[in-house]
């Protein structure tokens, strides 16, 4: 879905016209289908001494069938760099991802894919280390804006001994999933992943639940979750019945009209998942609203509805899910945050608290003793500017900004957060909690 | 994900069939919000919300069986096309109900001792009416005229057919709600009998400003959360009127009936609406398989039928006659029930059905009893509302009824059981018994 601006600068005489004014024109992104290779393209695997990380990459490749390279030959076009830093200790070191990743930049094939791995500076030894492993962020976050033609670049922080459990993130950050996710840092620690027998289905015999599944990015997720093989429970409000029927008859799942803010939301959502699936999995607690107001002139109703809805019943249900009986050991919690819980945005007092207040959440929940001894992770997405009725509400002027306003020069489609919630949600990724993902194009916006 | 069902085994022993849930569309008036939809659209959309409330999309159920009372010939296999356009899976057969407005819970039984027999394992029971796209048909002249003309062989005899064209004959047959053999409407024939039985118009109204207080109240509560989906941007019946009350009601002047007598207005009888549902049955066994809570069972059920057309009685007292088979093979007491839906096609005839009950004349010269069946504790009676708050669309009140009866009983808690009673054009009456699982 492209937006009025794409639609303008890429027909034939706006790109005329773009070209001579020097305006972005959004590329269209590689999105995943399945049946997709991995990647098209032969990736460039590579690093600093031992590079462990690059090693393991290496092989995953070829056993999906990509071939790799060691150097990029002259003329040659990667789809791919994977630069292993994790031994970066000194700054002179980052040298050699200079080194290794500019000669691949210039024919770079569109929507390809710049990996970053190095290793959490909170676990450096020594305060060159901490710098040097901190400097990474910025130079994949300053790539990420110099790529053009769809490519995106991400940093992976694996802990050190997680060095096993790094595969998901780079399958994900390079398959057309990660389509809108560009300028973040995903962290990998500990956990215990689980490979599905089938890549094309990583959460077959998985039981999930996502709330406000009626439309826009809750629709996508059902979709999503379904097409990699979980059986969905889709939640939503009465009144918005039909349209969660059509979700639920599209992913074979079951509609179930409820009110999140209900107090007894989380008991019936875990009775419904457990009578008629015998169990849960998966949790995505998608459903929001924004009521937006100058704090001047917001109201004691807008306030209390839009904490309610999008924090308040979370922690509620959480009570219930996230007990003993409820999410099954090694599940899976997945939160909708926003740019607006990070950034901030005029008129979104209520909103921001309540997605800030979400990160928060996730925060202590992928902290606490309890969850971690039974395996659950729990991790959040912060979506951009997402093209749905959301932010189809938003006025033309700020609505074109919010697209534009990232190094993709595009807003995201729901599928684009759908995918990360799947991929937050597989067991392979069990080494993965406590991240808050911006799925936003790597907007400007509270970067 | 079309699965394929182990064929049904028939058992000389019958099964009870269990009532597993059930949905319907919001209920509109007529030229309401429906305007524009057909049977079909309205059908088709009460299966999408009860396949997808218990997860059955791809899947074949036993048989669907449903109706409509006001139907257009194209709609002669109405039920399997709205099958076809909906997410079951294509190899679910079905097939067309019609009992006027007894078609709906008529469906539900047949569906019902299919599966206690065990010729299936699962089915669903609709109906659909729609008063707004309602079947036109051409003058009786024109159609004879147009016949002769497609018989016709040769230019000459076309020519001749249409020379037997008349102006007159461009006016339609526009379906009224009147009995054939009487010529009067089905509110005259009420106003008739509730005369009879000397029915007040206060306690008419009574009943009326009940439905839609307890029909309001239940919405409030949430009780229809799992019971309707909405449709076309309608989420509850737009005939409801939470506000109403005796009072206001009684300000209506009288539309059914002559003069100082007339009672009936058009508050206290049931609009022309528009509307669906669907009850997904099926054995207990199926409904296990598939992780489904089982609400209530199909006890037994009973239809009747009255002479109206000599006089002899009125035209929808035929529920009144078809009580006392039930309670005799099932050894209750109208008293025994927890809870009693007498369908409110007017408030005079839930009226005048309590009233023959209780009358000891009745009872033994017309039904043959004893003693008279008795009075009924109107606290177990329509208690969160009924037709004269929800609508009417015909064929789909049966299903509205079974589906909401079984959620109240197995509220009640397992063994209550619960009464249903819908009478029906032409002398008709249709009965059945429903036990909390
Ligand atoms: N669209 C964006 O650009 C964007 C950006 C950042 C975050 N988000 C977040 O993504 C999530 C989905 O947003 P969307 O754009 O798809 O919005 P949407 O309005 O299209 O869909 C939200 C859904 O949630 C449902 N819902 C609302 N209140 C509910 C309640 N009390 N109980 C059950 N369901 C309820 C709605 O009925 C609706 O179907 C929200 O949490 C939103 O804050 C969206």
């Amino acid at each position: 879905m492209a937006g009025t601006y794409a639609g303008i600068v890429n027909s034939a005489v706006g790109a005329k016209l773009a070209a001579q004014l020097g305006l972005p024109r959004p590329a269209r992104l590689r999105r995943y289908a399945v049946g997709a290779p991995l990647i098209e393209g032969p990736v460039l695997v590579g690093g600093l001494g031992e590079a462990p990380v690059a090693e393991r990459v290496g092989d995953l490749l070829k056993l999906e069938g990509v071939d790799t390279v060691t150097e990029v030959a002259a003329g040659e076009r990667v789809a791919a760099v994977v630069a292993d830093l994790t031994e970066a200790a000194v700054l002179g070191e980052l040298d050699a991802l200079r080194a290794l990743v500019a000669p691949a930049l210039k024919g770079l094939r569109s929507s390809g894919r710049i990996i970053i791995v190095g290793r959490n500076p909170k676990g450096a030894n020594g305060f060159a280390q901490a710098a040097t492993r901190r400097a990474l962020e910025g130079i994949t976050r300053s790539i990420g804006k110099e790529l053009r033609a769809g490519a995106t670049a991400n940093l992976v922080l694996v802990d050190d001994g997680a060095d096993a459990n790094v595969d998901a993130a780079v399958r994900f950050l390079l398959s057309g999933r990660a389509a809108y996710v560009d300028g973040q840092v995903i962290r990998v620690g500990a956990g215990t992943p689980a490979e599905p027998a089938d890549w094309a289905k990583p959460l077959a015999g998985k039981v999930a639940v996502v709330t406000g599944a009626a439309r826009g990015i809750g629709a996508s997720i059902a979709d999503v979750l379904a097409r990699d093989g979980a059986t969905v429970v889709c939640v939503d409000i009465p009144a918005a019945g039909d349209s969660l029927a059509r979700t639920a008859n599209r992913v074979g799942g079951t509609a179930f009209q409820l009110d999140v803010t209900a107090a007894d939301a989380g008991q019936r959502i875990l009775d419904h998942a457990t009578s008629r699936h015998g169990g849960l999995d998966i949790v995505v607690h998608n459903a929001g609203i924004t009521r937006d107001k100058l704090l001047a002139n917001m109201d004691e109703g807008r306030w209390a509805s839009v904490l309610d809805v999008n924090l308040g019943s979370i922690l509620r249900m959480n009570e219930v899910l996230l007990a003993d009986g409820g999410v099954r050991d090694g599940g899976h919690v997945v939160l909708v945050s926003s740019i607006a819980g990070i950034a901030g945005n005029r008129g979104q007092t209520n909103y921001g608290a309540s997605k800030a207040g979400v990160i928060g959440l996730v925060d202590a929940l992928s902290a606490d003793a309890a969850l971690v001894a039974r395996g659950i992770t729990v991790n959040a997405v912060a979506p951009g500017f997402i093209e749905t009725e959301m932010t189809a509400k938003v006025p033309f002027a700020t609505r074109e900004v919010g697209r534009l306003l990232n190094s993709l020069s595009q807003g995201g489609l729901p599928v684009d957060v759908a995918e990360t919630i799947a991929w937050f949600s597989q067991d392979a990724n069990a080494g993965v909690t406590g991240n808050v993902l911006r799925v936003c194009g790597q907007s400007l916006l509270g970067a | 994900m079309a699965t394929s069902p182990k064929p049904a085994r028939p058992s000389s022993q019958p099964r009870r069939a269990a009532v597993i849930g059930g949905n319907r569309i919001p209920f509109a008036r007529q030229n309401g919000a429906y305007a524009r939809a057909t049977n079909q659209d309205m059908l088709t959309a009460a299966i999408e919300g009860l396949v997808a409330r218990h997860g059955l999309a791809g899947e074949q159920v036993g048989e669907v069986a449903a109706g409509a009372v006001l139907k257009h010939s194209r709609d002669f296999n109405l039920t399997r096309e709205s099958v076809l356009g909906s997410s079951l899976s294509a190899r679910t057969p079905a097939y067309d109900v019609q009992q006027a407005c007894g078609t709906g819970l008529e469906a539900a039984i047949l569906v019902g001792n299919k599966i206690a027999l065990g010729q299936i394992d699962s089915g669903i029971a609709g109906g659909t009416d729609t008063a707004s796209d309602a079947p036109i048909a051409v003058n009786e002249g024109l159609r004879e005229t147009l016949l002769t003309l497609n018989r016709a062989k040769t230019p000459g005899q076309r020519a001749k057919a249409l020379t037997h064209l008349r102006p007159g004959q461009l006016v339609p047959e526009i379906p009224r709600n009147v009995e054939p053999r009487t010529g009067l409407s089905m509110g005259e024939h009420m106003a008739q009998t509730a005369k009879q039985w000397g029915i007040t118009r206060e306690a008419q109204d009574e009943i009326a400003a009940a439905s839609h207080q307890n029909l309001a109240a239940a919405y409030e509560r949430g009780f229809f959360d799992d019971l309707v989906t909405p449709f076309l941007g309608q989420t509850r019946d737009q005939n409801l009127r939470a506000d109403s009350t005796v009072e206001k009601l009684a300000k209506l002047t009288p539309v059914f009936g002559r003069g100082e007598g007339a009672t009936m207005t058009a508050g206290n009888s049931t609009p022309l609406t528009d509307g669906a549902s669907a009850v997904l049955l099926g054995s207990d066994e199926w409904a296990a398989e598939h992780g489904l809570p089982v609400l209530a069972h199909l006890v037994d059920a009973q239809t009747a039928a009255v002479d109206y057309v000599t006089g002899n009685e009125g035209l929808l007292m035929a529920p009144a006659y078809a009580l006392p088979h039930l309670l005799e093979r099932q050894g209750m007491k109208l008293q025994d029930f927890d809870l009693v839906e007498i369908h409110e096609a007017f408030a005079a005839t839930v009226l005048t059905t309590l009233a023959a009950w209780e009358s000891e004349e009745f009872c033994r010269d017309r039904l043959g009893l004893d003693a008279p069946i008795g009075v009924l504790d109107r606290s177990k009676l329509n208690v969160n509302g009924s037709s004269l708050a929800a609508g009417h669309p015909f064929a789909a009140t049966g299903g509205r009824i079974v589906a909401s009866l079984a959620k109240m009983l197995h509220e009640k808690g397992s063994g209550s059981r619960g009464l249903i009673s819908i009478c029906a054009a032409g002398g008709q009456g249709v009965m059945a018994i429903l036990e909390a699982a």
